[in-house]
């Protein structure tokens, strides 16, 4: 499991509009990789490019090559379904299917796509997903129970199991925590760590002392001026990137001297 | 630190509401005044109307709800403030609404109840016209039941596949020009008159099976035209308020569209969708016009024959029996009538409990 992801010369477009212009960077496998930047810089909509779900909203395109190891996942013979089963994504609200059972949204994955499976080994996906996911002890008595009677933290929780459970090669992360008090964010947190020994895993955020604590790489987005397109700024060590970064923008960014 | 006594440093003087104004201290009407007075108001209106002999339901409770409305907007405003004053009067302004709109409902309910009850028995719901002379006490509806439920599924069947994937269509694919098209040509159909609908299926049996041709097949069609349009806009509401956030958790799951829409955008919807279809069944039910043309007026026997001979009724038979016009086809009349609200009505329940039975679970 976990695969590199190499992007060159990504531009994303809403219609005519260039959301982000000419992005290259190396995602490296287990290790943890933030984007930072102020909001609209297109962090966020650089994040669902990676696994096509960009293309979702009409209009929307990309140019580009996003290379998943030797793959292009751009290559027109790519189905983008297949794409999404190798890179899972985690969104800023916690959306737990609501038709659902606990049970039943960790193996939505499966369940979703007619799979078939026996009974046990069902239970076997769902204990290891809840248990990656932290969670299998606060749920484990009332896996039966709709997913949306949990909190919000456990709830968020809850998808990172679901989108774990199919195993993914990359997890995404779309500011996970922002809509979470500090404990469940630390919750979040420390299953980011654990979760880095397997996948590759990238998060936006908007909280810099998040990136700092939990990433190995960061990236610092900006945009160009009002109007303009997102641009990737700096990459490089997260150490680095939060202490001498190269250029004067992120500096000004990091040290909140923005704007 | 109190309140009432400190002056706000800023703002000066005869600008903004007068210090008075600004005390956090009202005073209020006691709880049980509102329905005292309403009572107090009640019997005096009463007692006036008896002693000028003018006593009668409408004139009374005119009378009561326009003093009651005077006297306590006036009551509060002096006790209380000029919002609570407003907040009384338009409190009883809408009240006195809703009664007013449900006036002519229960007078329905009660008129059809009460004219109805009388021929509604076993008998009544269990035989049919066949052999029956218009003004022989004998006779009942069934096989107009026969005809309205055979009719009704026929064009459920039709109309509820079509609509339910139009309104797919329209909120997961469809876009630009064919999108509004579509849109267009469904709120016009919405508009349609149910006889031109009628109008519209004759012709078209004419021109496929030739002339003399009613049957409830030609029914069906017809209503379905008046269905299909509510089916796909109340379809198309439910579905719109399945959040994106779902979808793209299961795109993100590596599901294919289509199989996201029937396993978590419809399940997700499906009771809103329920409710809709029952409205668009409880909208058709009733029509008269259309199977009047189409269904033909004069079937007397039970016919589940749907593509075979001319079919019976609910509406159909009320209004042929009202233009027979002796007292017993009033009675069949509103007997029928009956019957008719009590399907819908049936149909209601059944309704709410499938969709309390899909309704997203939400408890812990």
């Amino acid at each position: 499991m976990a695969k590199r992801i190499d992007v060159s010369g990504l531009n994303v477009y809403y219609g005519d509009f260039l959301a982000v212009e000419d992005v290259s960077m190396t995602i490296e496998p287990r290790a943890v990789t933030a984007f930072i930047g102020s909001s609209g810089c297109g962090k966020s909509t650089f994040l669902r490019t990676l696994n096509r779900m960009h293309e979702v909203a009409p209009n929307a395109r990309v140019d580009g090559k996003v290379m998943l190891d030797d793959l292009d996942i751009y290559a027109p013979e790519v189905d983008p379904v297949a794409v999404r089963r190798e890179i899972g994504m985690v969104f800023q609200q916690p959306n737990p299917f609501p038709t659902m059972s606990i049970y039943d949204n960790v193996i939505a994955g499966s369940k979703l796509n007619n799979q078939r499976m026996s009974k046990s080994n069902a239970d076997d996906i769902v204990e290891r997903a809840l248990r990656d996911a932290n969670l299998w002890d606060e749920v484990k008595d009332r896996l039966a129970k709709p997913g949306s009677g949990l909190s919000g933290g456990q709830q968020q929780r809850l998808c990172i199991a679901r989108a774990v459970a199919v195993q993914p090669e990359v997890l995404l992360m779309d500011e996970p925590c922002s809509a979470l008090d500090p404990i469940s964010t630390l919750a979040i947190e420390d299953l980011i760590a654990s979760l880095k020994e397997n996948y590759t895993i990238c998060i936006v955020t908007h909280n810099m002392q998040q990136a700092a604590r939990v990433s190995d790489q960061t990236a610092f987005f900006n945009l160009a001026g009002t109007g303009q397109p997102g641009r990737l700024i700096e990459m490089g060590e997260t150490n680095k990137i939060f202490t001498k970064p190269d250029k004067k923008e992120t500096e000004n960014y990091i040290t909140g001297r923005f704007g | 630190m109190t309140t009432t006594t400190n002056k706000p440093s800023t703002g000066a003087p005869g600008d903004g509401p007068d210090i008075a104004d600004r005390s956090l201290l009202t005073g209020s009407l006691p709880r049980y005044f509102a329905p005292a007075l309403l009572a107090g108001v009640a019997a005096v209106v009463a007692g006036l109307l008896f002693v000028s002999g003018s006593f009668g339901l409408p004139l009374f409770a005119i009378g009561t709800v326009v003093a009651y409305t005077v006297l306590i907007t006036l009551a509060s405003a002096r006790v209380e403030n000029g919002r609570k004053a407003k907040d009384r009067l338009v409190t009883t302004v809408v009240y006195t609404c809703f009664g007013l709109a449900m006036v002519p409902l229960l007078s329905l309910l009660w008129t059809v109840l009460s004219m109805g009850i009388e021929r509604l028995d076993g008998y009544f719901l269990s035989v049919s016209m066949s052999g029956v002379t218009p003004t022989m006490d004998a006779g009942g509806v069934y096989h107009a039941i026969v005809g309205t439920i055979a009719i009704t599924l026929f064009a459920s069947l039709i109309s509820i596949p079509i609509g339910l994937m139009t309104a797919i269509y329209l909120v997961e694919y469809g876009r630009g020009r064919l999108k509004k098209a579509i849109t267009f040509f469904v709120d016009v159909m919405t508009g349609i008159p149910s006889i031109v609908a009628g109008l519209f299926v004759v012709a078209l049996w004419m021109m496929f099976f030739g002339p003399g041709n009613t049957n409830g097949a030609a029914g069906a069609v017809a209503l379905s035209v008046l269905m299909i349009p509510v089916v796909v806009r109340s379809s198309e509401e439910m579905l719109q308020l399945v959040p994106t956030q779902l979808r793209e958790a299961s795109y993100a799951l590596g599901v294919p569209k289509w199989l996201t829409i029937v396993k978590v955008v419809l399940p997700t919807a499906i009771a809103g969708i329920t409710t809709g279809i029952m409205l668009a069944i409880a909208r058709v039910i009733g029509e008269t016009a259309p199977l009047v043309l189409t269904a033909g007026s004069s079937a007397v026997a039970i016919n589940w024959d749907l593509f075979n001979g001319q079919m019976m009724s609910l509406p159909v038979f009320i209004y042929s029996q009202v233009r027979m016009g002796d007292a017993i086809n009033y009675e069949r009349a509103w007997a029928a009538a009956l019957t008719l609200i009590l399907i819908v009505m049936l149909l209601f329940f059944v309704a709410r409990l499938v969709s309390r039975f899909f309704a997203p679970k939400l408890g812990r």
